[in-house]
This record gives C-alpha cells, sequence and structure tokens, in this order.
C-alpha cells in the first residue's frame, strides 16, 4: 500500500509543486496555542505536518528547537499527552502527519504501545532522530503492525552502503539533510545538495523531503532546484514562538505570514 | 560498522545519520590501528616517556589497617594530568592524527578529560576545544586555567543543568556540524560504538599494569579491585585484565550524593533503569516518561545521569557489584587520606576509597584490595575546603 507521504508527493509533483512541511514542537508553549499554530499552519497551507516530541537531551537539534523542548516540556507535555493533542488535531486537520521523537522516549512508552497509540490517533510516519537501521527491527515491526511508516535521515555524507541500508527500511519519505549539521544553526542550502540528492534517489525509491537549514523562500527554491521533492522548515517558523511569547495572536500571525511565503514559495511559478 | 557495539543487550550506536559514517570511519580506523604494531609502539613510547607509566601500586598502611587486608593503591594520580585520563587521549590523539583530523572536541565535567585533551592537543600540535558546563568551569577554575594554558579553546556551555550531559550535547552538536575535520576525543567509556570499546581498549593498561605489579609483590593478583564509576573509563580500565576471572570481586562506586533516598544523587546503575542517551543503551537516571534527570554529585567528574554501556551488562550478568558513596562518605575518606598518607586524591576517586572502607572488617587478612586511585584533588582544593569548612 502507498503511504499518504508518498500519494502526497507524487500528486505534488503532478502539479509541478513541491511538498511544504512545516515543523512544530508539541505543546510548545503550551498544548492549547500548538494547537492553534498547527491549524494554522494548515491554513497556510502546509502540505503534511512534521511535529517534535519534546526531549530532554536533543543532540540533533539546535538551540532553537531545543529551547522549544524545554517550553514544552515546563508546560507538562509528556509521551501520552502528546499522543492525545494528536487526536485532538486529528479532530480538524487531515494532512499526513510525521513524529519526530528520540529513541528514548519510545523505549520508555513501550515500542509496541507507542507504535499503537501512533496508530490510534492518526500519526502516519515516524522519524526516531537517533535510531539508525542497524538497531531498527522491533521499531520496524511494531510500526508496521499499525500502519505507520518510518523514516529515516539521509545526509551528503552517507555512504553508498549505507544509503543502501537506509533504502530497506525507509518508508514515505527520506529526510534529506539540506546540509550536515543540527537543525537551525544555518540558513543555507549548499551547493552540494543536487549530487547528494541525487545519489539518494538512484539509491531510494521514495520522496526526498529537504529540512535542516531551510528558513527562507530563497532558500526553499534551492532545495526544489537542487532536485528535492518537497521542504521540511522547523526552526525559522518555532523561532517566532520565542519572539512573541506571552501573545499568542502576534505568535500566530507572524508564523502564518511565515508559512505562506514559504507555501508559495513551494508553487510553481505560473 | 563492523561490530554492533553491544554488552549483553546494551551499547549500540543510537546517534543520528550524520554522525554514522564518521563512526564508522572511526572504528575502521581503530581496529586498523590496534593491529599495528607502529602504533602501539608510538603509543607506549608517550605513555611511558611522556605519560609516566607504568605508574606505582602502593601498599597504603593506612588503608590496609583500616580494612584489614592489604590494600593497594594504583597510583593513577601521579599520572602526567593529574588523572588516568591521559591513557585515552593520548590513544585517540594518536588516532586523530592517523586519520588526518586537524581539530580535536572534548566534553569534560570536572575538566580532567578536558587538560588531558588540551595536553595532547599541545604535544601533537591540533586545535582543541572544549565543552564544558558552566556550573564546572565555575567550581574546576584550575583546570580551566591549565586547559587554557595548554592552548585549548573552553566552551562554557549554559543549557540544561550546566553540567557534564549538556557538555556532551553540546559537543555532539558541535561534532555533527564540523564533522569532516572534527576529531571527537570521547572521555568515558560510554556513547556510541566505538567509543565504548575503544576507551577500555586505552584503559586497560591499567589493570594490567596491577596484575604484573601484584605477580612481582605477592606472587598473585588481586581478590578485589574498587574503582569510582561516572561514566565509568577509569574503573573499565582496573576492571577489564580481571574480568575473564571470576574468583577477582569487581566494585564500582557510585556518586550517592546526598544519599539514593533524596533523589540528589549520581548513582544511575544504583537507582536508574535502562535508557538510551548519548549513543548507547545503558542505565540512565530519569523520569517516568524518559526525561533524562539532573545528577547530582560532590564530584564533578561523577556527576553524569548516564553509565557506560558494559557496566549496565556487568551489573546485570553479576560479574561486577556497583555500592555507592554519599558526598560526606566521600569528603571524609577525601580528608582521611591526606592526613593518614600525605595524598591528596580527586573528589572522583575518594568514593572509591570510600566504597573500599565499607569493606572494612569484611576480608581474609591475606586478601589482596586494589583501589584505582583515579585522580589527583589539587583541582579539586578550593570545592572540598569550603565543603569541609561548611560542616
Amino acid at each position: 500500500m502507498t503511504s499518504r507521504f508518498e500519494a502526497l508527493a507524487a500528486a505534488r509533483k503532478a502539479e509541478g509543486h513541491g511538498v511544504f512541511v512545516p515543523f512544530l514542537v508539541i505543546g510548545d508553549p503550551d498544548p492549547d496555542t500548538s494547537l492553534r499554530l498547527a491549524r494554522g499552519l494548515v491554513q497556510a497551507g502546509a502540505d503534511a505536518l512534521e511535529l517534535g516530541l519534546p526531549f530532554s537531551d536533543p543532540p540533533a537539534d539546535g538551540p532553537v528547537v531545543q529551547a522549544a523542548d524545554q517550553r514544552s516540556l515546563a508546560a507538562g507535555t509528556t509521551t501520552t499527552s502528546a499522543l492525545a493533542w494528536i487526536g485532538r488535531l486529528r479532530e480538524t486537520v487531515d494532512v499526513p502527519i510525521s513524529l519526530l521523537v528520540y529513541f528514548n522516549l519510545v523505549l520508555q512508552h513501550g515500542v509496541e504501545a507507542f507504535y499503537a497509540r501512533c496508530g490510534e490517533v492518526g500519526v502516519d510516519a515516524v522519524l526516531v532522530a537517533d535510531l539508525p537501521p542497524e538497531h531498527s527491527d522491533e521499531v520496524l515491526a511494531a510500526a508496521r503492525a499499525h500502519g505507520v511508516s518510518t523514516i529515516y535521515l539521509a545526509s551528503e555524507l552517507s555512504t553508498p552502503a549505507r544509503l543502501e541500508r537506509i533504502a530497506a527500511v525507509c518508508e514515505g519519505y527520506v529526510y534529506a539533510l539540506a546540509r550536515v549539521g543540527v537543525t537551525g544553526q544555518h540558513s543555507e542550502v549548499v551547493p552540494s545538495l543536487g549530487p547528494a540528492l541525487e545519489r539518494m534517489r538512484a539509491a531510494i525509491d521514495l520522496p526526498l523531503l529537504v529540512g535542516f537549514g531551510i528558513s527562507t523562500p530563497a532558500n526553499v527554491r534551492s532545495a526544489l532546484e537542487a532536485g528535492a521533492d518537497g521542504v521540511i522548515v522547523g526552526s525559522a517558523l518555532v523561532r517566532h514562538i520565542e519572539h512573541h511569547l506571552g501573545d499568542p495572536d502576534a505568535m500566530e500571525a507572524a508564523m502564518v505570514h511565515h508559512a505562506r511565503e514559504l507555501h508559495a514559495a513551494t508553487r510553481r511559478t505560473p | 560498522m563492523i561490530g554492533d557495539g553491544r554488552f549483553g543487550r546494551f551499547g549500540g550506536f543510537y546517534v543520528a545519520e550524520p554522525l554514522l559514517p564518521a563512526l564508522e570511519e572511526l572504528e575502521a580506523a581503530w581496529l586498523d590501528a590496534r593491529e599495528d604494531p607502529a602504533f602501539r609502539a608510538e603509543l607506549d613510547g608517550l605513555l611511558h616517556d611522556y605519560a609516566g607509566r607504568p605508574t606505582p601500586l602502593y601498599r597504603s598502611p593506612a588503608l590496609s589497617g583500616a580494612i584489614g587486608c592489604h590494600v593497594y593503591l594504583k597510583r593513577e594520580d601521579l599520572l602526567h594530568g593529574g588523572a588516568h585520563k591521559t591513557n585515552n587521549t593520548l590513544g585517540q590523539g594518536l588516532l586523530a592524527k592517523r586519520m588526518g583530523r586537524t581539530r580535536l572536541i572534548a566534553e569534560t565535567g570536572a575538566g580532567q578529560h578536558g587538560v588531558a585533551t588540551a595536553m595532547i592537543g599541545a604535544l601533537l600540535g591540533l586545535d582543541v576545544k572544549v565543552f564544558m558546563g558552566a556550573t564546572d568551569v565555575a567550581r574546576q577554575a584550575p583546570n580551566v586555567a591549565r586547559m587554557r594554558l595548554f592552548g585549548a579553546e573552553v566552551v562554557p556551555v549554559s543549557d540544561g543543568s550546566a553540567s557534564l550531559k549538556d557538555a556532551i550535547n553540546e559537543a555532539l552538536r558541535y561534532w555533527t556540524e564540523h564533522v569532516r575535520d572534527t576529531f571527537y576525543v570521547f572521555g568515558t567509556a560510554a556513547g556510541p560504538h566505538p567509543y565504548p570499546a575503544l576507551v577500555k581498549d586505552f584503559q586497560r593498561v591499567i589493570g594490567e599494569e596491577i596484575a604484573e605489579q601484584l605477580e612481582r609483590a605477592h606472587g598473585r593478583g588481586p581478590d578485589v579491585v574498587v574503582a569510582c564509576v561516572g561514566g565509568g573509563s577509569n574503573a573499565i580500565g582496573a576492571f577489564a585484565r580481571f574480568l575473564g576471572e571470576p574468583d577477582v570481586r569487581l566494585i564500582g562506586v557510585e556518586p550517592g550524593g546526598h544519599g539514593l533516598d533524596s533523589g540528589a544523587h549520581g548513582a544511575t546503575l544504583g537507582a536508574g533503569r535502562p535508557g538510551c542517551v548519548h549513543g548507547s543503551l545503558s542505565y540512565l537516571l530519569q523520569d517516568d516518561v524518559g526525561q533524562v534527570r539532573e545528577a547530582h554529585s560532590i564530584s564533578a567528574g561523577l556527576d553524569y545521569p548516564g553509565v557506560g554501556p558494559e557496566h549496565a551488562h556487568l551489573l546485570e550478568s553479576g560479574r561486577a557489584t556497583y555500592i555507592s558513596a554519599t558526598d560526606d562518605e566521600a569528603l571524609d575518606a577525601f580528608a582521611w587520606l591526606c592526613r593518614e598518607e600525605g595524598i591528596l586524591p580527586a573528589l572522583e576517586s575518594s568514593h572509591a576509597i570510600a566504597g573500599a572502607l565499607k569493606l572494612a572488617g569484611e576480608l581474609d587478612p591475606d586478601s589482596i584490595l586494589v583501589i584505582n586511585l583515579s585522580g589527583r584533588g589539587d583541582k579539586d582544593l578550593a570545592h572540598a575546603m569550603a565543603a569541609l569548612e561548611a560542616r
């Protein structure tokens, strides 16, 4: 069965567009505001959402997402409450949803129980940032049993052998890194992205969504020109939460405005 | 990756994809180097001439009297740099050079690993950047000064608890950003594969010397080996030689802080449960849902909510025993050893002494007990004096 992410990417490609996926940390700065922001992003044109489960020690994330994690944890977010939150979001939002988590949260919730709950609340895909294909057997079995795709990262440093390993287990889409590094540190699409995407495409028959370093419409266009099927934008949007803490209206307005610009950059120019 | 990095069900390499090619390259370089007699000869030469190995094995009359058997101190405190960390940084530094890396990064808690990395950077002509929790920068001023004198840049980290775990997060982030030219000199036998096995490889010289030195003195090996455990590199170095000898009791001493019931401690094996952080499956201090808890110890070097995966395996397999010593017990042992033997132990190593003292009267008088005195306490003077005066 084709996953919803693959179907989405194919549909946008047929229209000549790129897929636009904004990212938020669930519960940042608090559950209700975060719900409102997620809905706002969908109204701004999000083709899908990537949602982070906050973790105390996120080494793949830069300072902006780490601060978002801290705000969400301070607001009381747990794995259970975050998955219930997705259930609430699903009442009004139908776009595909992927979750970004760190392995310890899955492990402590119980791998089987975690994916069962993901399936129930309507999570389409899960990316466990610190889980390589080599250690994925249990997670893959549970994810498949509950109809959840398992996403992997790939970077320009991934060797042909690693890309093959990723190809063997990845479902839905590949999260391709725009640059080697952590989230949100630089607004940059490196010139080597094009060749890297070509190598990934040759090895893996899935949509390539590019993230880490995409923050402006110009970045979006560079990534699509380099061959991406779509873009994931996290820190650049999350930053609006930090800037407008205590003023949810201004926060939503700024984030939605920025999201509309990014979304427009993913559309085919007439 | 050639190995799976497992110790029983623990270990592995739980890191994001951008770091995996670097870990694969590191594993290959390490496997190649350990079979290369020229690498071994260069490392052995530096360990001997630069660092001062072998370190003495000293029979302590005071501890022998107090515990009631033959008690020896393995004097890693006398190693150049002031702690066992130099064994590891020399090995990893040479490996970095062999791999053509130009920059070393390291995390540090007490500052001993940072100093040992800075030292090796100066020796080998490599740039060094050390990530250190802001709290630790404040409580380990002499080591910060030493690192800077050796030419290293010290980067204070103020995220989270601003201690060792946060320094590791920041070092991992920096490494991810600069993975092409940067070698991460990991300080303890934890983290993703191959670090736990690699660090054990470079630290096992401690136990090997203990075996040789006791063979000369007593014609036999130890009955008990005691070492403090934060991440666990000095302990695994002292234990490794004896893992295959089930009659040798191996005891790790974790930081009990204000006591295990207080919640303010760093006894990961004594009070944590299995979890995954910083690249490996091991024991972890965490809350119900898996958020990592902050550790507490009077000793900055033991103030870590994780522990090396092999220790988790040794605990569950029953091969080693893990106990804890509180801040107060460690401070008592610190002051006692100073007065009785004129030896100033690091606060980390003072936990091992406090742990060994708990065996008083329990051992046959002919028994041989070795305490790994992993480091010297000069760096702790201000902090320890303030704590003693506050009593």
